[in-house]
C-alpha cells in the first residue's frame, strides 16, 4: 500500500511537468522580440506581438495593487490586533469565503456594480474585480505575519512612549513588512493571470489603450480569445503569451517563496 | 505565547490612536461589507429570472435563448458531473502525495515535490485551457478514448457511449482534477502533520507497521481536516470557469456519456454574457451566477468548519 504512495506522488508531479515542457517547447518556438514591443495583427495573419496586452496587464495590476493591498493590510492589522473579538471572527471567516468565491460570480458582480451603471467596459472596473479578490489573500498573510512580531518588540515601543498607532505602524508594521510584501506577491501573482472577471470588466482591446476609463488589453483575455480562434497562427500567439504570462507569474512566485525562504532560516521564530 | 498586547500601557490620551482603530476597524468591516453587496447585487440582477419561471428554472432542461425558455438543468448537471468526476480522479492522487510527503518521504525530497504539486495552483486557468485544447483533447481523442472504450470494453456501458470528439465532459473533468489537486493536497498535508506525534508513537508501540500507523492512527485522526480539504477541492472545481469554457464543449444537453458536450454554470455565463443583449437573458445569467454563488458559499463554509475542527487544537 505504502508503495501506492511513491505512484500517487509521481503521477501528480506529471502534469506540471509536462505543461512547463509544452510551453517551453511551443512557446519558444513562437516568441520573438517583436512579441513584447509591436501590437497585434489582424487575427489570420501571422506575425504581430502582444505589446498593448503586456502593459496593460501591468496597469490592471496595478489598479488592483492601489485598491487591494491597503485594505488587506488594514483589515490584517486589526486581524492581529483584536484577534478574539467577534467582528475580527467574522471578517476572518467571511474573508475565507470571499477567497472560495468564484472569480467569474466577482466578474458578473462588478459588470453590474462598476460597468453597467457607468455605460461601458474599463480597465478602471477590471482593476477593481481584481483587487477584490487580492483582499483576502493579503488580509490572512498579515494577520499571520503580524502574529510572528514578537511582542516584546511592541511592548519596548509602548514602554518607551510611542503612542499604540505610532507602534503600530513604525515598529510592528514595519518588521512584518518583509512577511506582508511576500503575501502582497503572492496575491498579485495569482490575480496577473485572472481571465473570468476581465471578460466582464476589462473586456479586451485590439489597440493601444492605456486609459482607464476605456477597455484595456490583458494577456490572459488575449491568449483566450487566439486560443478558440480557428487561425494557427493566432494559436501561435497564444502559446508564445501563455509562456509570458506563466513566466511573470511563475518569477513572482518564486521571489515570493524566496523571500519567505530567507526569513525562516534567518528568523528566530 | 502570551498575548501581552491587551497588557501593554493603554494610551487613550492619543487622538491618533483612534483614528489607527477606526481606519482599520473600516478597513476590516469592508470585507464583510464587500459579500453583502456582492449578494444584494447579484441577487436583484437575477430576481426577474427567478420569479418568472421560479422552481422551473432549476429543474428546466431546455435552455434556449431564441425562444425566451431559460431552464438551468442542464449547466447543474453538467456543474455536477464535471465536478465529481475531478474529486474522483484528484482525491486518491491528493491523499497519496500527502501521505507521501508527510510520512513517507525523506526528509530532503519533501520541499521539491511538495513545491511541484503546490505550483500547478500558480498556473493561471487560461493556461491550462489553452494546453487543454492543444495537448490534453488530442490524446484523449487518440489513445484514451479508443482504449477505454474498445480496449476495456466500456464503449457499451452509457458513461463513455457514442463518439468523443474530444470537447466533452471528460476533458473538463480531467483539467479540473488537476487543477484542484494541489487545493485539496495542500489542506490534507496541512492536516496530516497537524496530527500529534503521540498519536503515531502510540500505534507503533502497539507494534503496527507503518502503513497501519497511517491507516489506524494518523488518517482517522484527520478524517475530518481531510473531508473539510476535499470539500475545499469541490468548491474550486464547481466555480472554475476558463479552462472548463474551453475543453466542455458548451452545449445546453444532459447527455449520461462523459465524451459528450456539456455545459457548467461557470462556463455558461462565460460563454453567453457578452452576446446576451436583451434583458431575460441577462437576467437569466444572472440567475445562473447566483445560484453558483449560493453553493459555493456553503460549499466553502462547511469545507473552512471541518479544517477548522482539526487544526484548531493542532501544531498550531
Amino acid at each position: 500500500m505504502l508503495g501506492l504512495t511513491y505512484v500517487a506522488a509521481i503521477i501528480a508531479t506529471l502534469p506540471l511537468l509536462f505543461i512547463i515542457f509544452h510551453l517551453l517547447r511551443q512557446g519558444a518556438t513562437f516568441l520573438r522580440p517583436s512579441f513584447f514591443t509591436e501590437m497585434p495583427k489582424p487575427m489570420g495573419e501571422a506575425g504581430g506581438g502582444m505589446a498593448n496586452a503586456i502593459v496593460g496587464t501591468l496597469i490592471l495590476i496595478g489598479t488592483a495593487s492601489i485598491l487591494g493591498l491597503p485594505i488587506g493590510i488594514g483589515a490584517g492589522l486589526y486581524l492581529a490586533d483584536r484577534r478574539g473579538s467577534p467582528l475580527a471572527t467574522i471578517v476572518r471567516f467571511l474573508s475565507d469565503v470571499l477567497n472560495g468565491l468564484p472569480s467569474i460570480v466577482l466578474g458578473i458582480f462588478a459588470w453590474e456594480f462598476l460597468v453597467r451603471p457607468f455605460g461601458g467596459f474599463s480597465a478602471l472596473a477590471g482593476g477593481m474585480a481584481l483587487g477584490a479578490m487580492m483582499i483576502p489573500l493579503v488580509t490572512r498573510t498579515t494577520e499571520e505575519m503580524i502574529r510572528l512580531v514578537p511582542a516584546s518588540l511592541r511592548e519596548a515601543a509602548l514602554a518607551l512612549g510611542y503612542t499604540r498607532w505610532r507602534t503600530s505602524v513604525s515598529i510592528v508594521l514595519r518588521t512584518a513588512l518583509p512577511g506582508i510584501v511576500t503575501g502582497a506577491l503572492v496575491a498579485i501573482a495569482r490575480i496577473a493571470g485572472e481571465t473570468a472577471p476581465l471578460l466582464f470588466t476589462a473586456l479586451g482591446n485590439q489597440f493601444w489603450s492605456t486609459a482607464l476609463r476605456e477597455p484595456i488589453a490583458a494577456l490572459p483575455l488575449q491568449i483566450f480569445a487566439y486560443a478558440i480562434s480557428p487561425y494557427e497562427t493566432a494559436h501561435a500567439q497564444a502559446w508564445a503569451g501563455a509562456l509570458v504570462l506563466i513566466a511573470i507569474v511563475l518569477i513572482i512566485s518564486l521571489i515570493a517563496r524566496y523571500a519567505t525562504r530567507a526569513r525562516y532560516a534567518g528568523g528566530g521564530d | 505565547m502570551l498575548d501581552s498586547r491587551r497588557a501593554g500601557p493603554v494610551k487613550t490620551s492619543a487622538r491618533g490612536d483612534r483614528v489607527f482603530q477606526i481606519v482599520i476597524t473600516a478597513f476590516a468591516v469592508s470585507i464583510p461589507l464587500l459579500l453583502v453587496i456582492i449578494a444584494i447585487s447579484i441577487g436583484l440582477a437575477a430576481w426577474p429570472a427567478l420569479s418568472s419561471s421560479g422552481l422551473s428554472f432549476l429543474t428546466g432542461s431546455k435552455w434556449d435563448v431564441a425562444a425566451g425558455e431559460f431552464g438551468a438543468a442542464p449547466a447543474i448537471y453538467g456543474t455536477v458531473v464535471s465536478s465529481a468526476l475531478a474529486l474522483i480522479i484528484a482525491t486518491p492522487l491528493a491523499l497519496g502525495v500527502s501521505i507521501f510527503l508527510s510520512e513517507i518521504a525523506p526528509k530532503w525530497l519533501r520541499q521539491p515535490i511538495g513545491f511541484l504539486v503546490d505550483l500547478l495552483a500558480a498556473i493561471p486557468s487560461v493556461v491550462y485551457g489553452l494546453w487543454g485544447i492543444f495537448v490534453l483533447i488530442p490524446i484523449l481523442r487518440d489513445p484514451v478514448a479508443p482504449f477505454l472504450k474498445d480496449t476495456l470494453k466500456l464503449g457499451s456501458t452509457p458513461l463513455f457511449s457514442g463518439p468523443n470528439y474530444g470537447y466533452s465532459m471528460f476533458a473538463a473533468g480531467i483539467i479540473l482534477a488537476i487543477m484542484i489537486l494541489p487545493f485539496i493536497s495542500a489542506v490534507t498535508r496541512e492536516v496530516l502533520l497537524a496530527v500529534p506525534r503521540s498519536q503515531r508513537e502510540a500505534a507503533l508501540a502497539l507494534g503496527a507497521t507503518r502503513w497501519e500507523m497511517i491507516r489506524d492512527a494518523v488518517i482517522p485522526y484527520a478524517r475530518s481536516g481531510i473531508i473539510g480539504g476535499i470539500i475545499l477541492g469541490l468548491g474550486r472545481a464547481l466555480g472554475e470557469t476558463m479552462a472548463v469554457t474551453m475543453l466542455i464543449g458548451n452545449r445546453p444537453e444532459i447527455s449520461a456519456s462523459l465524451f459528450a458536450p456539456g455545459y457548467t454554470m461557470a462556463s455558461l455565463i462565460a460563454n453567453e454574457f457578452s452576446e446576451a443583449t436583451n434583458d431575460a437573458h441577462l437576467s437569466a445569467l444572472m440567475a445562473v451566477g447566483a445560484v453558483l454563488f449560493v453553493v459555493t458559499l456553503i460549499v466553502n463554509a462547511l469545507a473552512r468548519w471541518l479544517v477548522w475542527r482539526v487544526t484548531k487544537g493542532g501544531a498550531r
